[in-house]
This record gives structure tokens, sequence and C-alpha cells, in this order.
């Protein structure tokens, strides 16, 4: 099996390759060439998924160099959950794409393949540098995704995502910079052993240094006050993408984990649990300040990206606590919060492509075709993103205060999450009624060309809603995995044997 | 060495973080150039400053620079050199489209739209 490791991240990166330098003047091979490997994609995640949950941690050498000299791909339960999220949301994404969105400009199946290659990299990798390479992959397939069919409004916000992505590169670099001048290695499970060797005097050097890179992936988890970029990335960046980006915030989410659990967790000594006292009251601002930006959205696409920073808040609560409790009930919410947020983003695309000039604006305006039926998906993913019952949000939340009971900021948690709920009903009950109920009332309908009923976005954004009801209904079985994914992340001793021997946890605290 | 080193990566640092918190394209631009020179020189210094040293380890050689963060550095300049490519390419399809040269895209004491914002 371990040779497979890399097949996430060779498989999209060679289609990709292979769509711009063979099939980029043909758009139905490039369809049947990028949808082809995503199934394939597909199957070969769910068998490390499967291969994952029976077995401990694996190591993949790339280039066959000895860890912690060379650099190492892991698979554990969490990698290879993620990856397979990634691929399924992939799918869901290509097939509503390959429609009519993927004409709009060039190239939007190449670079597709790029950022699935970057995004699973990132899952992937068991080096901090390495980690560092795959963010700029897939942030550069992503700036070209968000620009994908330009426009004004897209290349204003556009130009702020790179800007903003790029200082936080400069802050990356200086971050491993730092941590690899005190210890010496950029693998990351040599580095939780080093971590434990530090110098007394170097301490602060780490300390700063670990906290520079937390500063970063938190940008990518846009938690505040690095939440700046996203809301206008996210509303402007066309329909497919910024569903498709619901897993870049999750990228952030994961390094978070991965980074402060194994070298900063409980082995750390003095830097134990470095991060725990900022994330979880940046998560607790970042999840008020996401849903007041949905009660107060005047734009449907806005609406949702502020209900995606709310539901990172929300997640990060849940990893902020650092309890194996609160992780696996954040990685259900997780699941679901990805989901929940693409099929949202491909419904609003489904509403706004049939409201003419009207587009994305939150007024009443004449009836559009099939209002019926888009109100029906439009109620099912707000249900999902505000969590009521019965779909899975509404699980994830109930595990996610469950697991916070025993935590001191128990009060503020429980108060926050409960009335920023609410705080969502009310805003996406108030779009769909304007959108749907008010508008059925004014005279008139409006026509726009296309197809009437375009399968396969339909089929997409149904699928995507399908995963939620999938998510609640095999939720017992999830959440038994997750509860093996967050045991694993606990027992770092299993990740740093399987990357560096069975020998290397004598080398601890020397 | 350390004085001059060290100086020298604030004084980049300095201009490029100022550069990039103007509100025109064209300093930002240069401003995350100068941030990239500086991070580059601070990867360098992140493997301690040796001058004259073998970058190798082998029989006989005791004293020798560190050859990872040359590597890193490598990378690290290919790709800011890639993305300052990207970011002056893109600052000007933003120019012609929007027609100004300003991040947010509006010339300054231009009255923000309502349905601008959110």
């Amino acid at each position: 099996m371990g040779d497979w490791i890399v097949v996430p991240i060779v498989l999209p990166a060679v289609m990709a390759a292979l769509i711009v330098l063979a099939v980029r003047h043909d758009i139905i091979l490039q369809r049947v060439f990028s949808i082809t490997a995503t199934l394939a994609l597909v199957a070969v995640t769910l068998s490390l998924l499967i291969f994952a949950s029976g077995n401990g941690p694996e190591m993949y050498a790339l280039g066959d160099w000895p860890a912690p000299f060379g650099i190492v791909l892991v698979l554990d339960r969490l990698s290879a959950m993620m990856v397979f999220l990634t691929s399924l949301l992939g799918l869901g994404v290509i097939l509503f794409a390959s429609s009519e969105w993927d004409q709009r400009g060039k190239h939007f199946h190449a670079l597709f393949q790029f950022q699935l290659m970057g995004v699973n990299g990132a899952f992937l990798t068991g080096d901090v540098f390495n980690l560092f390479v795959f963010f700029e992959v897939l942030l550069i397939a992503s700036y070209g995704l968000m620009l994908h069919g330009a426009g004004a409004e897209r290349l204003k916000a556009g130009m702020q995502y790179v800007v903003i992505n790029l200082t936080g590169s400069s802050l990356f670099l200086i971050g491993v910079g730092m941590i690899y001048s005190v210890t010496g290695t950029l693998n990351m499970a040599d580095l939780a052993i080093q971590v434990t060797n530090v110098a007394s005097g170097d301490a602060a050097l780490l300390r700063a240094g670990a906290l520079i890179l937390l500063l970063v992936f938190c940008v990518k988890a846009a938690l505040v006050p690095v939440h700046f970029w996203l809301p206008g990335t996210y509303a402007n960046a066309p329909a497919p993408v910024a569903a498709l980006f619901a897993i870049m915030t999750k990228v952030g989410a994961y390094c978070v984990l991965r980074v402060y659990s194994l070298a900063f967790g409980d082995m750390a000594g003095d830097m134990a649990w470095l991060a725990a006292p900022y994330v979880l009251p940046a998560a607790l601002v970042t999840l008020v300040l996401g849903m007041t930006g949905v009660l107060a959205a005047k734009r449907l696409n806005s609406l949702i990206a502020f209900s995606v920073i709310g539901s990172m808040g929300t997640l990060l609560i849940a990893i902020g606590l650092f309890t194996p409790e609160a992780i696996s009930a954040g990685l259900y919410y997780m699941l679901h919060s990805t989901f929940s947020a693409a099929a949202l983003f491909l419904i609003a695309d489904l509403v706004v492509s049939r409201r003419g000039q009207f587009g994305d604006s939150l007024n009443t305006a004449p009836r559009f075709h099939q209002s019926g039926f888009l109100a029906a998906l439009f109620f099912a993913g707000a249900i999902g993103m505000a969590g009521m019952p019965p779909l899975s949000g509404f699980i994830g939340k109930l595990q996610i205060l469950d697991a916070a009971r025993d935590s001191d900021a128990m009060v503020w948690i429980w108060s926050i999450i409960l009335v920023t709920s609410l705080m969502c009903i009310v805003g996406f009950g108030r779009a769909g009624s304007v959108l749907f109920w008010k508008s059925a009332s004014v005279d008139g309908e409006i026509t726009v060309d296309g197809a009437k009923w375009p399968v396969l976005p339909i089929i997409a954004s149904c699928g995507m809603l399908g995963a939620l009801v999938a998510l609640t209904i095999f939720a017992g079985p999830i959440t038994d995995y997750l509860n093996g994914v967050s045991a694993q992340l606990f027992d770092t001793s299993q990740y740093i044997e399987a990357v560096l021997g069975e020998n290397a946890l004598s080398l601890l605290g020397q | 060495m350390e004085f001059l080193v060290a100086s020298s990566i604030g004084l980049l640092t300095t201009c490029g973080t100022y550069l990039l918190l103007r509100g025109r394209t064209f300093p930002v631009v240069v401003g995350l150039a100068l941030l990239s020179y500086a991070v580059n020189v601070f990867l360098f210094a992140m493997g301690r400053l040796t001058i004259n040293m073998p970058p190798i380890l082998r029989e006989g050689v005791t004293e020798y620079t560190d050859p990872l963060p040359q590597a890193l550095v490598l990378t690290a300049i290919v790709i800011s050199f890639g993305m300052t490519a990207l970011i002056v390419v893109l600052s000007i399809r933003a120019f012609l489209e929007i027609g100004n040269d300003h991040v947010d895209g509006r010339p300054v004491g231009a009255p923000s739209e309502a349905g601008d914002k959110n």
C-alpha cells in the first residue's frame, strides 16, 4: 500500500499537464479527462481511507531518502480522511463546472487538477517546508481559478486575495526559518522530538516561530483578525470555485491541528499546547463576526461567505479545546461544513443564473424558472449550514457543545454557539423569504437563455446535499472512525515511530 | 557581519511593510518584492552565518555551512519570482479593467457605493 500514498498527488499533476498540453483545444476531451481523473482519485483515496482505518500511520519516503533528511509523505487516519473529503468535493465541483462554467475562461480543468494536487499534498506531507511548497501550489492554482472568467469585481477581490496570501507566504517562510534555526529539522515527526531538546535560551525563538506559523495557518482558516480576504474572495469567485474553496479554509484548520498536536502537543514540555490560548478566543470572535455578517449581508453570495467564516469559527472552537472528544466532534463538523458550504454556493449559482439582471442581490424580483425546486434545495442547504435537525450540522454542533462541557470557557462556548445559530437561522430565513416567497407575489417572470434543466449542476448540488444526508444517517460509524482519528492524533508516538523508526522515541528530551 | 545582515533584513522588511500598506497597486507590488528579498536573506541566516566553508559534510571537514537553507532559499526565490510576475500582470489587468490602480478598486475620496460592500 505504501507506494499508493503518492498517487493522490501524482495523478492530478500528470492529468493537469496532460490536459493543458494535449487537449487544450477540445473542451469535451478536457471534461472527460478531468472527470475521469477525479473519479479515479475518489477510488484511490477511498482505498487509502480503508487502509488507514485498519492500520497505523504509513510513511512514503520521496526519492527513497531516509527521514528526517528527505521529504516524507505520511498517511494516517486524519490525512486519509482529508484527501478522501477533497476528492469527493472535487468530484461534485467538476461535475457542476462541466456544464458551462469551464467555458467562461481558459484552462479551468488544468488549474482544477493542480488545485487538487496542492490540497492533497498539503494533507499528506510530513515536512514543514514541503507544506509551504504545497501551499504555494494550491495558491497558484487558486489564483487562476479565482480569476476564471474575470470581470472588474472579481479582479479587485482577486488582487486582494493574492496580496494577502503572498504576505502570508512570506510570514510562513520566516516562521519556518526560526523553527529550523533552533531545532535543525523540518520533518514534523523529528520536530516533535527536537522541540523537547531545545536549549532554554532558544525557547523564545522557537515559540515565536511557532506562533508566526500559527498566524499563517489562521490566515488560511480565515480566523479573526486575519479573515478579511474571505468574504470578498468567496463572494466574487466563480460558483464552482467558491465551492471548491470550501476545502481551502479546512487546509488551515488541518495544519493547526496537525502541527500543534504533533510537534507542540502533550510531549512538548514547556511548549505543550502552545496554540490553545490563542485559537479558542479568536474562534469565538470569528463565530460572532461571521454570523453577524450573515445578518447584515445584502448579497446572497456574501451571505454564504460569512456563514463560511462562522462555520470556521465553530470548527476552530472545537479544535482550540484540544481534547480528544472535542477534536472528533470538530472533525465531524468539518466534514459537514465543507459539504454544506459547497452545496450552498452551487445552489446560489443556480438561483443567480436564473435571476437575470437581479443577480445575487437580496431584493424581491419577479419569479424565475424552477423557483419552487430551487427554494427546496436552498432550504435544505440553509438547514445544514444553520445546524438544525435533521441534517448533520445539528449532530456536529451537539457534539461540540457536549465536548465543551468540561472546559473553563464552557459558558462562553455554549452561549455563543447557541445565539449565533439563531442569528444564522434568521439570516438565512430572511434571505430565503425575500428570494423565494416575496418574489412569488411579484407579477411577471424572469426569462433567461440557457438550459431549462441543467442536468450536471443539479446532480452536483443534490450530491452535496446527499453527502449531508449520508453524514447524518451514518453518523454512528463516522463518529467511530473520527474517535480513532483523534485517538491517533493524541498518541503521537505512533506517527513518530512510523516516520523515524522504532527507536526514535528514545531520543526524547535528551 | 551579523549586524550588517540583521540590519539589512530589518530595513528591507520595514520598507516592504510600509509599501505593502499603501493604497495603490504599484507600491504594493514593490513592497511584496522587498518583503520576499528580506525573507530570502533571513532564510540564509537560519543556518547560521559562516564564510568560506564548504556546504557539504565529508571526511576531514569539521567546519561547514548548512546546505539546507541554500536549497530552501532557491525554492523560495523561484516561487517569489513567479509570484511577482503574476501579481504584476494581475495589477495591470486590474488597472485596465477597473480603470484605476487602487487596491480596493476606487480612487481616494470617492464615496463607497451602498451595494459595493457586501
